[in-house]
């Protein structure tokens, strides 16, 4: 029956022509239509395409060919393939004077281009013609083409006359003026804010249809700032009553419903200026009231502005009586058969509980029956709105609903939100940590990569700080239990990168702390947790670290370590690795190693992450070796700014430097910057930056010729065999002394102002006051995101609560601890390099083991006095301590966040 | 704000397409493949709205045609579904009990009642009455012009005779 009616229909248009095409397009719609296959369709689309590519360039093509053509291509767009070669032939086309062939000529082109396509300036000028044109159709057309096609840069080419356009008599070209004026607006807000008042007598259009074409506009600009529009609010409720009395002409019913979509839109503008506004508020009442009661709950429109009518009353000031009203109406969409409703009722409770949070609970079976439905779209919104009504006593439930959830989708999109969301949950009302740490697993687990590296830096951080609490045997109860839950995820193939990171880093740390696995059995596994990853480098990082700590605290306890052949084979290939970040953890862990038992334990002491670092940001350590310079003839530090002052001062540089220097003169480049092939020849570009600034001081001191010297000091740094920073260190022994002492005096300001901004000797954390007024901020502001702390201030959870039921569907802050304090780049090891002096690490820890004999006795008491918190240190060679002291920091997986401070060592080499 | 429309078949074959946000034809083609694939199994009795990379579809099936339209997760789904709703009136009106095959062969026709309903991804005009007058004050031009093109190849043909 529906072929024969389809075959009837064909006739029919046969017979009229239908609109001029031809026999031939109609045939390849059938055609197409027919196809039997994606392949057969495909097939015949590109045939055609090739035909028109040969058509449409054949000289004088009649325009109504061309016209046909030009649907053609229309056509073969929409089916999803490249018709980029008609365009220009499309734009041609609104060049014609036949309304006819002009408007598909428009209409082609709103479809293919973009507002940014390169061919929109041949038409800028057609509009800007059509645009005065006397034929309101010819305007109208145009119209259409501006909404779609002007860009930021040509609004001004067209702005005056569509300004002009705003008081042309025919309605039609009005409304559509205003359109292209609110689309304007939403491109760039600046270009038409000088038109606010021109929208406002447009509300008061005769025509209805402009009118609401003007509420499009205003509903966006108020979204922007809501003052200007303030005294808006008596004027826009009375166009509503208007609407609502029916006194909107007839045409704009629609099913028996006056003007809905009017009232839709005046709605949502009310909710933006009643928000927190009493005064308009009050105003809204009467109104509002008489929507609800006048609004036709059984058909779909009126329930649309019923809805409507819920959200503004959310939004607005609150009103008791009115809100009665509005939680009925959810309930009536809660108990409808119909889905939509449903799915409207579940969105209008979670707007109506962040006002009444009881009402919620009469919903309770409702709720339930969405949540087990098997409408996805339903359960997703169910989903939301939980996450909107959790507390601490029900955290658990919801989190497992999610987390069930999220196992069964496989859309990465919300995939993504819904786990962050689980995160913020369990970070928010974690009852245990226990339940934290088996939550976070699951997730990292379902949702693996898609997890922020944040989450794992707090996972890390909470299980190394426990509770919080001075119970110390409850947190190695904690990690004990960790390590045996990682342990056996181990087992399973297939884990993501972030959560193998998170299990290497607490292996590492905590994997032979309660002493039930050998450090064999746990370096076994973190080769094996290599040999699954074989191409992830961040991750080889987390295992050699480990690895380096474990073997630490074996020798540190005063046993051999033996490494098993994997892992050796695992060291050996690293040496070469590509990464010089790997490549230095690998040279640090042999250094370590080959270091005595008494060194090792202060550098990688057991358990030791959370423990403070002090650093001593002034070197006052140097100051013994600062003044011995000085009487030993050395010049007094100069700061770079006195230098420059200076101008000539070139008595510092060698001979055979200013001899070279006068060869080589790049006038242009006087800003040091990271020559390309040393950036591409090493990932590292922090490290690298270091050693360019270095190198420049140097060249200033010595020749005032910053350039050539840069230049010669990046191929030193980072050519391999000619590397020989011995030679570059001691080259200014005097240097280094004089900066350290003024930099410790005068410039101290200047100093610590950078020091604090970004440590390149990180400290672990900041000195201990700091972390309890951020332990403070953080239980205080939403986010208890340790149950340990949330266990340890149940005032501030409850005030959590409180404040979270006014407003639990926007967290003001992100789901974890806002206030990141410094522990939190402590694991990083994401994209940063560890910032030590641009020296050679290893080759300065060499220096620091082969000592002379004076040194090595004391090498010892020096890293005490360097990690002694307070105290100063006044003795021993500062390069080594401060390298001791950041490679303590380094070894237990702390990465300096200093990436950004090149500047520091300015004046330390100065 | 409407990001595009979007007609497709109950075999997911594309009818008409509007894009009222950026796209580039990749992520045009990338969002109806997953669009037909998230809405054309679904039952009858779901509702018609699906979440989208954050934005919401909301879709109302023809006989054999799907009405989608991708909304804001802000906007209104009901009111998304009257507009639909809207168009297919408006159609319904023009072509006289409208069907699919008066879509597929006169698509830039229902690309131009598109354009008298919404704009820029807003609804402009919600007087069925006004949007018919448009098209039939359009229509009757082109009419005329057809009048003259023939009576101007009369004119020629004669003229050559």
């Amino acid at each position: 029956m529906e072929q024969l009616k389809t075959i009837g229909r064909e006739l029919a248009m046969g017979s009229q022509g239908v609109w001029g095409s031809s026999k031939e397009f109609l045939e390849l719609v059938k055609t197409i239509g027919e196809a039997k296959s994606k392949a057969e369709e495909e097939r015949i689309v590109l045939a055609e395409i090739e035909s028109l590519k040969r058509r449409i360039q054949e000289p004088d093509v009649p325009r109504k060919k061309m016209k046909e053509y030009i649907m053609r291509l229309v056509y073969v767009e929409m089916l999803g393939h490249d018709a980029s070669f008609g365009y220009i032939h499309a734009v041609k086309m609104t060049h014609d004077d036949n309304l006819l062939l002009k408007r598909s000529g428009y209409l082609a082109v709103t479809l293919f281009l973009n507002e940014d396509h390169d061919l929109i300036i041949l038409i800028i000028n057609t509009i800007q013609k059509d645009l005065k044109s006397d034929n309101y159709l010819v305007c109208c057309a145009a119209l259409t083409a501006v909404c779609r096609l002007i860009n930021e840069e040509t609004i001004p080419a067209v702005l005056p006359q569509i300004v002009e356009l705003l008081n042309h008599q025919k309605e039609l070209v009005r409304k559509k003026a205003v359109m292209a004026l609110h689309r304007f607006f939403q491109r760039s807000p600046s270009t038409v804010s000088h038109l606010f008042p021109a929208f406002q007598e447009r509300l008061c259009d005769r025509d209805p249809s402009v009118m609401s074409a003007v509420l499009c506009a205003l509903y966006d600009m108020i979204l922007v700032n809501v003052k200007p529009f303030k005294h808006l609010v008596a004027s826009l409720v009375s166009i509503l009553k208007q609407a609502v009395e029916h006194r909107l002409p007839k045409s704009y019913d629609y099913h028996r419903t006056p003007a809905p979509f009017v009232q839709i839109k005046l709605l949502k503008i009310l909710a933006l200026l009643g928000t927190g506004d009493k005064a308009a508020s009050e105003n809204m009442f009467n109104v509002l009231g008489d929507i609800l009661k006048r609004s036709d709950s059984t058909s779909n429109i009126g329930n649309a502005i019923l809805y409507e009518c819920v959200r503004t009353l959310t939004s607005i000031y609150t009103n008791p009586r009115l809100l009665q009203n509005a939680a009925e109406i959810t309930a009536k969409f809660l108990k409808s058969d119909n889905h939509n409703l449903k799915y409207m009722g579940i969105d209008a409770l979670g707007r109506l509980i962040k006002i009444t949070p009881e009402c919620a609970e009469n919903h309770q079976l409702a709720v339930i029956d969405c949540l087990e439905d098997p409408d996805d779209t339903l359960k997703r919104k169910t989903l939301d709105l939980l996450y909107k009504m959790t507390k601490a006593n029900n955290v658990e439930v919801i989190v497992e609903r999610m987390v069930e959830y999220i196992r069964n989708i496989s859309d990465n999109h919300y995939k993504t939100e819904i786990s962050s969301r689980v995160i913020e949950l369990a970070e928010r009302y974690a009852p245990s940590n226990q339940w934290f740490i088996q939550t976070m697993n699951q997730v990292f687990e379902i949702a693996g990569d898609l997890v922020p590296q944040k989450v794992a830096h707090d996972l890390m951080r909470l299980i190394a700080e426990g509770a919080g609490e001075e119970d110390e045997d409850a947190d190695s109860h904690l990690r004990s239990s960790a390590v045996q839950a990682y342990l056996q995820i181990l087992k399973e193939p297939k884990l993501p990168s972030i959560l193998l990171q998170v299990i290497s880093w607490v292996l590492g740390e905590y994997g032979i702390a309660d002493g039930s696995h050998s450090a064999e059995f746990i370096i076994g596994k973190l080769c094996d947790i290599v040999a699954t990853r074989p191409g992830d480098d961040k991750l080889k990082g987390y295992v050699v670290s480990a690895i380096t700590k474990i073997c630490a605290f074996e020798k540190a306890a005063g046993q051999t370590v033996d490494l098993i052949p994997e892992c050796v084979s695992f060291i050996e290939e690293l040496y070469a690795s590509h990464s010089t970040d790997l490549q230095q953890r690998i040279y640090e862990f042999h250094a370590v190693l080959k270091l005595d038992r008494d060194t090792i334990a202060s550098i990688l002491p057991m358990d030791a992450s959370c423990e403070d670092i002090e650093v001593d940001k002034d070197l006052s350590f140097l100051n013994s070796f600062v003044e011995s310079a000085l009487a030993n003839g050395s010049r007094p530090y100069l700061s770079d700014n006195e230098r420059r002052g200076m101008g000539a001062m070139t008595t510092l540089a060698s001979n055979n430097d200013a001899g070279t220097s006068s060869l080589l003169r790049f006038q242009p480049y006087e800003k040091p910057s990271i020559p390309e092939p040393a950036a591409a020849l090493v990932t590292a570009s922090h490290y690298s930056q270091d050693a360019i600034d270095q190198h420049d001081i140097y060249s200033k001191s010595s020749s005032n010729d910053g350039t050539r010297l840069k230049l010669e000091g990046v191929q030193k740094k980072w050519g391999r065999p000619t590397y020989t920073p011995e030679a570059q260190v001691p080259k200014n022994p005097i240097n280094i002394s004089d900066s350290v002492k003024v930099s410790s005096s005068a410039a101290g300001k200047e100093a610590s102002s950078r020091n604090s901004s970004a440590p390149p000797y990180t400290e672990r954390k900041q000195p201990s006051q700091e972390i309890s007024a951020e332990k403070k901020k953080l239980a205080a502001s939403l986010f208890g995101s340790k149950a340990g702390e949330t266990k340890a201030k149940p005032a501030a959870k409850l005030q959590q609560n409180g404040t979270s039921k006014k407003a639990p569907a926007k967290p003001t802050s992100p789901p974890a601890p806002a206030p990141a304090p410094p522990p939190a780049d402590l694991l990083d090891l994401s994209d940063s390099l560890p910032q030590i002096p641009s020296v050679d690490p290893v080759d300065q820890l060499a220096d620091l083991i082969s000592v002379d004999s004076s040194a090595a006795t004391s090498t010892t008491s020096l890293v005490e006095q360097v990690l002694d918190a307070g105290k100063v240190a006044t003795k021993g060679p500062s390069p080594q301590a401060s390298l001791q002291k950041d490679s303590v920091s380094r070894q237990v997986g702390v990465t300096p966040s200093g990436g950004t401070n090149p500047d520091l060592f300015k004046d330390l080499f100065g | 704000m409407i990001r595009f429309v979007l007609l497709i078949s109950r075999q997911g074959k594309v009818r008409l397409t509007k894009w009222y946000s950026p796209y580039t034809q990749k992520e045009r083609l990338k969002a109806i493949r997953e669009l037909s694939a998230l809405i054309l199994p679904r039952g009858p009795k779901l509702c018609n709205f699906v979440e989208w990379k954050g934005l919401k579809v909301v879709y109302k099936r023809y006989a054999s045609l799907y009405f989608c339209i991708c909304v804001d997760s802000e906007d209104n789904e009901l009111d998304g579904l009257e507009v639909i709703h809207h168009y297919v009136q408006v159609l319904d009106r023009y072509f006289g009990n409208v069907c699919e095959l008066d879509l597929i062969f006169n698509f830039h026709k229902a690309y131009f009642i598109l354009d008298e309903i919404l704009i820029a991804g807003e609804l402009q005009e919600s007087s069925k009455k006004s949007v018919s007058r448009v098209i039939s004050a359009q229509d009757t031009l082109v009419e005329n012009a057809k009048e003259q093109a023939s009576s101007l190849s009369n004119m020629i043909a004669q003229a050559t005779k």
